[in-house]
């Protein structure tokens, strides 16, 4: 066992980053640790809390290795406090009445809620929000009132700040309504301004949570029951609760230190040096109990800076000299979807400091950059709505900003950035104090070129991870620097990657391949580019894809609108959506399958497949097929395929739900549909799941209540389940979420990446597209489903569209000097009764017997 | 148009109008039992080249994307996506495969336009 023993008061994040970072740094095995926390939990992730609703159990929240709880120089008491510390014995009391003797002393008590002393915060379903039992007990109240009132739970949160808000976020995902009420004339007071409170209420009351600030609560009066029942406001308002939150702020928690008379802060917090230790040179205090003259004797209530001080105090117990030279308060929250960040000299206290703002009502951002006099040193900014550019920033604070400042906040593609090249420096990770040098050194000089392998190594973006895109960036820029290829570039002849590309074809609204590639490429483009460019094309216009000089970009399926197949000749697949099939379409199809002497295959998309039809061939097949009412099925297409579905509940004995009609209407809806890659979606009508459905991009499959949607799936080469999106929800909630599913996907994925690794690689992952899909976080909504009912309006059978268009008739020929005449080089066999393409063996042996006249082959005419 | 061009392996042989050629989409023509593809590109030229893709042995390459590497205008067979010059017929990505008819490279056709006529010579297919 360790020669000192160090004993830890909290068992909080803080503590249990002390631990960590202590025992990473302690190789000799110095220090053995004990650690007491008066909860019944090891630490765990408070900034997390909110999650506790969507995950299955505490556990998921615990931080960092379970490992950390097993090593032998590492104890940890749950369900034990700390009672008095004696200074003179080096001891402390435990609530147990046992003394345990300490050569140091951690102090890491964190903070407590505060609620206002009004009338009725003790009632029956008052909460505070703060511990993990503050939720779980907040949950169980919010369940039992819905089991007895029988309408939506009503819920009010006093307190707009960052814990308030999240709160509201918990008791609507609990299915209850929120109000928030603020004291202060805006909400996020500490981190945004007038303008960005007012930018942030209205994008929180978009999403259904009222909002009422300027107005302080003066009581909250029982009701018959004597539970939470009336919030009474001082300018005499009324709202009807059911439940009611306090995050009306937190208090550190000095008490043990007042007791042993270490000095604190003015407004509370036990006085640290710059090393952390209080008066007494064998106590130290870290994190929100700790005020630290680096922070001018105040206590801060972030995580960041607490680690800081956990990392300096463990290595000055091991003798070095690290300081802790003041907290960063930079910070970025998602709060219900949206993205509020401050960083700097966000309000602009700088004498002389320019504020350079801009803001979209329409998506709801605001966004503002403070400058120096000149405008050419970046002091701080705030974002509400859209932080994309606060991890790219934050680390330039104090340094010259290249360029015009607004050409930062303007939205992507308006105004040219120029690229920034960070000081060795500047703080990336501000969670866990990683430079960009460190970064840098850690690309070049220790060989780690992926992005997975530098986080662990460096622990940068391992916090909050909002600091990951520029850690890609620094090291995609190091990568090029040292020659190795990290190109995004779709081919030779576009720098972009598709996802840029699409955007740019879009912003610009260019309609021709040309046109594009004078613009964004060069040369003339090849079997890379072209089809890519004719899909984005399809994509966004939904025009014919052989309209215009488009033709030209189609791959060969594409361009004759059948699937190639080895021996050059073409497959045709009409569209049987859903499977269902009436007996006459049947006939027709066997008809034209035995006129054009087609070998006939069942699909694994629940359709019939008529292989052999010859280039000049196709039209009069078609001519039959639609003439019948039949029309593409785009199996030649990156683009939907099939809606697989089983018979669902108008035959089923089990089903629980019409899959059928449901697979009709969704593949009536994205028939025609252009994506990155094929699309396949399945329905089943309960959870029996014979449609298979969680293996398709999109599956949709029946429940009691309404559908599942799970996207993501995959078979082909990497299998994938597809995950969860939403439960329960109804048929319009069904299109409208696949609707955005789609557009995203076909907006932002890489030429032909399938749903699953797109899904996979999307920044944040699943969670993020949720947070774009369900909850708008991009403000992108309106224009994913403007662009799907374009769409759904313009879809037009494209062999119907050809059948009548002579010109494009005319590129449906053998040879064009011989248009009817069938490719000679053809050869088939028989086999079980239909015909093949003959192997090489097999042609040999034609010619030969053909040279002798007796052949068995069918003439390919 | 008559059905078939009586084949003949010496000389100029007209097979279409030039209006018959969209610029960057193939045909494919009989000349005699030859099949050839015709392309017309933006710069105005016209190419010819064997129609036999050699990595498949199926007869399609009119039906191949046009483009270019460098300067060097290509064709991509639609079959196993083989990149090849339409200047020199060489086949300038394989794809990792295999050739499965005669060797990696595409003969190449000598063209003329005459009045409008596309005139292809066989006997400079190598």
């Amino acid at each position: 066992m360790g020669a000192e023993r160090v004993i830890v008061v909290g068992a909080g994040m803080v503590a249990q980053r002390f631990v960590q970072s202590l025992r990473e740094q302690d190789e000799a095995g110095r220090f053995e640790i004990e650690v007491y926390g008066e909860e019944q939990y090891a630490p765990y992730d408070r900034v997390a809390l909110t999650s506790f609703f969507s995950k299955a159990g505490p556990e998921e929240l615990l931080l960092g290795a379970p490992e950390l709880w097993d090593d032998p120089l590492v104890t940890l008491h749950r369900d034990t406090r700390v009672q008095r510390i004696d200074r003179k014995a080096q001891t402390v009391s435990l609530d147990n009445d046992v003394e345990r003797t300490y050569d140091h002393l951690v102090l890491a008590t964190g903070s407590s809620a505060w609620a206002p002393p009004v009338p009725g915060v003790d009632l029956p379903g008052v909460f505070m929000y703060r511990t993990l039992d503050d939720v779980a007990e907040l949950r169980d109240w919010v369940r039992a009132r819905q089991a007895i009132v029988g309408r939506p739970v009503r819920g009010a949160v006093i307190g707009g700040g960052l814990l308030g808000l999240e709160a509201a976020g918990a008791l609507q995902s609990m299915g209850a309504t929120a109000t928030v009420v603020e004291f202060a004339n805006r909400l996020m007071a500490l981190q945004v301004d007038d303008s960005g409170g007012e930018a942030l209420k209205s994008l929180i009351q978009r999403l259904g949570v009222q909002v009422k600030c300027g107005v302080a609560t003066s009581e909250v009066a029982p009701d018959a029951d004597g539970n939470a029942g009336t919030l009474k406001f001082s300018n005499g308002g009324e709202q009807l609760v059911d439940v009611v939150v306090f995050a009306t702020g937190i208090r550190p928690r000095d008490d043990l230190a007042r007791e042993a008379d270490l000095p604190v802060g003015e407004r509370g917090g036990i006085l640290v040096d710059s090393a952390c230790r209080t008066e007494d040179p064998s106590i130290s205090a870290v994190g929100e109990c700790a005020a630290s003259e680096s922070d001018q004797g105040m206590s801060i209530g972030l995580i960041a800076p607490g680690n800081t001080m956990a990392d300096v105090t463990a290595h000055r117990l091991l003798g070095g000299d690290e300081v802790y030279l003041g907290a960063d308060t930079a910070t970025k929250l998602k709060l219900l979807g949206v993205d509020v960040a401050s960083f700097g000299d966000a309000f602009a206290t700088t004498p002389g400091a320019l504020e350079v703002v801009y803001s979209d009502p329409f998506s709801g951002s605001y966004k503002k950059l403070v400058m120096t006099d000149d405008a050419s040193v970046l002091l701080g900014g705030m974002f509400v709505g859209d932080a994309s550019s606060y991890a790219t920033l934050r680390p330039m604070v104090g340094a010259a900003l290249p360029g015009d400042p607004s050409s930062w906040i303007l939205p992507e593609g308006q105004a040219e950035r120029p690229d920034l090249e960070l000081p060795d420096a500047a703080n990336v990770c501000s969670c866990n104090n990683v430079t960009a040098g460190s970064i840098r050194s850690a690309v070049n000089d220790d060989g780690i070129h992926d992005l997975g392998e530098l986080k662990s190594h460096t622990k940068a973006g391992t916090a909050c991870g909002s600091c990951l895109p520029l850690v890609k960036k620094i090291l995609n820029t190091e990568l090029e620097k040292s020659g190795i290829e990290v190109s995004e570039a779709l081919c030779e002849h576009f720098a972009m990657s598709r996802t840029q590309l699409f955007s740019a074809i879009q912003v610009a609204g260019l309609t021709t391949f040309t046109e594009i590639i004078e613009r964004f490429g060069s040369g003339h483009g090849c079997d890379i580019c072209k089809p890519t460019v004719g899909s984005i094309l399809a994509s966004i216009y939904n025009g014919h894809v052989l309209s215009d000089d488009r033709a030209a970009l189609q791959d060969t399926n594409d361009r004759y609108m059948a699937n190639m197949q080895k021996d050059g000749t073409y497959s045709v697949v009409p569209r049987i959506p859903g499977g269902e099939i009436t007996p006459d379409k049947l006939l027709v199809i066997a008809e034209v399958a035995k006129e054009f002497d087609l070998y006939t295959k069942i699909t694994g998309g629940q359709r019939i497949d008529l292989f052999g039809a010859r280039l000049e061939q196709l039209p009069d097949i078609w001519q039959r097929l639609v003439d019948a009412g039949m029309e593409s099925g785009h199996a030649y297409g990156k683009s939907l395929r099939t809606v697989k579905s089983c018979v669902g509940s108008s035959w089923c004995r089990y089903g629980v739900q019409d899959s059928t009609s449901m697979a009709i209407a969704l593949e009536e809806r994205y028939r025609g549909l252009r994506s990155p890659h094929k699309l396949k979606v399945g329905v089943s009508g309960c959870a029996r799941e014979c449609a298979e459905a969680r293996g398709k991009d999109v599956g949709v499959i029946a429940t009691e209540k309404g559908w599942n949607v799970y996207v993501g799936g995959n078979g082909g080469f990497t299998p994938k389940h597809a995950q969860l999106l939403v439960e329960d929800v109804d048929d319009e909630t069904v299109f409208q979420v696949i609707d955005r599913y789609l557009m995203l996907y076909i907006r932002t994925a890489d030429r032909l990446q399938r749903t699953a690794p797109w899904q996979e690689e999307y920044e944040g992952g699943l969670e993020a597209i949720k947070d774009v899909i369900l909850n708008d976080s991009l403000g992108i909504c309106a224009d994913l489903d403007e662009h799907m009912t374009h769409h759904i309006d313009t879809y037009e059978d494209e062999w119907k569209a050809v059948l009548n268009d002579p010109k494009r008739l005319a590129q449906f020929t053998s040879f064009v000097n011989a248009p009817e005449e069938p490719d000679p080089s053809l050869a088939y066999v028989t086999e079980r009764g239909q015909r093949r393409p003959a192997t090489t063996a097999e042609r040999t042996a034609l010619v030969h017997a053909s040279s002798t006249s007796t052949s068995e082959t069918e003439s390919p005419s | 148009m008559t059905a078939t061009v009586p084949g003949t392996r010496h000389g100029l042989v007209p097979v279409c109008s030039l209006d018959d050629l969209v610029t960057d989409l193939g045909v494919a023509a009989l000349v005699g039992d030859t099949q050839v593809a015709i392309f017309r590109l933006d710069d105005g030229s016209v190419h010819a080249v064997q129609n036999l893709c050699p990595f498949s042995g199926a007869n399609v390459m009119s039906r191949g994307i046009t483009g270019d590497r460098g300067d060097e205008p290509t064709i991509a067979s639609p079959i196993y996506k083989q990149v090849f010059s339409l200047l020199t017929g060489k086949c300038l990505v394989t794809m990792d495969k295999e050739p499965v008819a005669g060797g990696p490279d595409l003969a190449v056709y000598q063209v003329s336009i005459d009045n409008g006529q596309v005139m292809i010579n066989l006997a400079g297919g190598e």
